[in-house]
């Protein structure tokens, strides 16, 4: 068992199930809390975490199959996406190959927002570009459903911020593309608004120029 | 009672946010000379404004006075008027600033308004040497974390409907409990869970990194209603619930950042049972533990005038025609330069 990454709440962990390469997604106790309530909080995440990944899949979106659910222990077992993250990725290809996977990325967001599931973690090391050209989501740890309009904003203000930080270069062009991918799946109206609502987070707080 | 050196610069701290009216006075070094206080305790139901503000401005000339008495400073060595100038409830926050502007042009002293939660924040890394903490600010009114980064006091979680002392008060006053002087419902609530045994199955919400409370509060006050369980047991599975979710979003926000210390501040501060929840999360991340001691961790006159001294040392103060209250001031809005400094 390797230990690919620990959080916060849960860990991964790279293992071999049945001869498939697989994901166990562990969320451990916590300490601090009382096992009744601790129990019934890891089930119940361990529960809605897979429930999310299978709306996705009726959205349209790729997400990874889901092999096993453990309530009692709090364990998921999912396929082991082949290919790379898209973190790795985006600096790293053509300009026009670029915009086409960003493309890609906002047409997929659009179907799940359309679907009224929020990510709630879009950053570009929770895609994995498959080679057969695919983008795969994982972690949907975060995830809620909701058709408003804010936290659909609030979705897409995180990947902007991590398009920013991780991939400053291009942000601004990639950024772009996503909303026009978007704009396919959601239509340019609702588009539109979210784009407006972007903006509205932005202002909120931070180091915004205009504000000061 | 420490001596009065004139050499010493002073400030005065007015505090009038919500139930209490403080006002203190601390020299610029960081010592707290007086810290006096009154607070509103209503006949019953929750704080009425006007009624608090009334109460503000009928007490307000004697706590003055017991602050300058107690720190053995007239009030013409003072150099600097704190007050606080939001987040609260307006005709509070107006009583205590009125006062200031008064005092300020009468003495002609600079004024300077502070943010309430900057103000528990810093007073709380003053009195426990916290450098830069992940702080849980958990009160009547507020329920936030927050960790300073660029420039700001960054709001990581915080509730999404009512603050955590509020959820704890109107509980208690729906199951009949009473609050007396020195133990509010809080207190009340803290003394009977330790006696509950059994677990009682509550709402958990945690939203990302925000929280809310106001279906836990529906949840509590039904399940002593239908009994199910004694009131011990529900008071202690209030707690149980309600303190998990404040230090899973504290955890959260201690391993993003990675800061040296977890600072528990706040009227909810003093109980025992979630400073030990926190302390188990801070020793799992090697970070220190503070818990500000209850006469700081409630709202107090000596966290404004400390937070107005650092403000006014950055060479920020507050001109009387732009001194305002602003009752929806919130944390990250405060540009805070003094913390970088230091």
């Amino acid at each position: 068992m390797v230990l690919l990454k620990k959080g916060a709440e849960a860990s991964l962990y790279l293992e071999t199930w049945h001869n498939r390469k697989v994901i166990m997604k562990r969320r451990l106790p916590k300490k601090y809390r009382i096992p009744e309530l601790d129990l019934m909080i890891r089930s119940q995440r361990t529960m809605h975490e897979p429930h999310l990944i299978h709306n996705a899949k009726e959205a349209g979106v790729p997400t990874p199959t889901i092999f096993m659910v453990d309530v009692a222990d709090a364990n998921i077992i999912m396929e082991f996406v082949e290919g790379k993250q898209v973190k790795e990725v985006l600096d790293n290809v053509s300009a026009e190959e670029r915009l086409s996977l960003c493309s890609l990325i906002g047409e997929m967001i659009g179907r799940l927002h359309k679907h009224g599931i929020i990510h709630g973690d879009l950053t570009t090391s929770n895609m994995i570009l498959t080679p057969y050209g695919k983008v795969v989501f994982v972690d949907f740890g975060l995830s809620e459903r909701s058709v408003e309009i804010e936290p659909k904003g609030v979705d897409l203000h995180l990947m902007k911020r991590t398009l920013q930080s991780s991939h400053y270069k291009h942000a601004k062009e990639c950024f772009k593309a996503v909303m026009s991918g978007y704009a396919e799946s959601v239509g340019t109206e609702e588009a539109k608004k979210v784009t407006a609502k972007i903006r509205d987070i932005e202002k909120r707080g931070r180091y915004v120029a205009d504000r000061e | 009672m420490p001596a009065n050196n004139s050499a010493e610069s002073y400030c005065l701290g007015i505090e009038s946010t919500a139930d209490d009216f403080g006002a203190a006075v601390v020299s610029f070094e960081g010592k707290v000379l007086s810290n006096a206080n009154d607070t509103y305790m209503p006949k019953q139901g929750g704080i009425h404004p006007r009624e608090a503000a009334r109460h503000h401005a009928e007490v307000s000339e004697k706590v003055l006075a017991e602050a300058f008495e107690k720190a053995s400073v007239k009030p013409k060595d003072i150099n600097l008027v704190a007050f606080s100038q939001g987040p609260g409830l307006g005709p509070c926050l107006r009583t205590g600033a009125t006062a200031a502007r008064a005092l300020a042009s009468y003495l002609d002293v600079p004024l300077v308004g502070v943010n309430h939660c900057v103000g528990h924040i810093e007073i709380g890394k003053l009195v426990t040497g916290a450098t830069d903490p992940v702080t849980l600010y958990v009160s009547g009114g507020n329920t936030i974390v927050s960790a300073f980064e660029a420039g700001r006091y960054r709001i990581f979680g915080e509730t999404l409907d009512i603050a955590m002392g509020n959820c704890l008060d109107v509980f208690a006053r729906a199951v009949g409990l009473q609050q007396r002087r020195g133990a509010p419902f809080g207190a009340v609530v803290e003394e009977l869970a330790r006696k509950g045994k059994n677990f009682v199955s509550l709402p958990y919400v945690v939203k990302g990194m925000d929280l809310s409370f106001s279906g836990l509060l529906t949840a509590a006050v039904q399940a002593f209603q239908l009994k199910k369980g004694s009131l011990e047991d529900v008071c202690f599975s209030l707690q149980e619930v309600a303190f998990s979710m404040l230090t899973e979003v504290t955890e959260r926000a201690l391993a993003h950042t990675q800061k040296p210390e977890v600072l528990l501040t706040g009227g909810v501060a003093a109980n025992k049972k979630l400073q030990s929840m926190l302390q188990v999360i801070a020793d799992e991340h090697g970070a220190r533990f503070c818990a500000v001691p209850l006469k700081l961790a409630t709202d107090n006159g000596a966290m404004i005038a400390w937070a107005g001294i650092l403000a006014y040392g950055s060479g920020l103060s507050t001109p009387v025609e732009k001194s305002f209250v602003n009752v929806k001031w919130r944390l990250e809005d405060v540009y805070a330069p003094w913390v970088e400094g230091r």
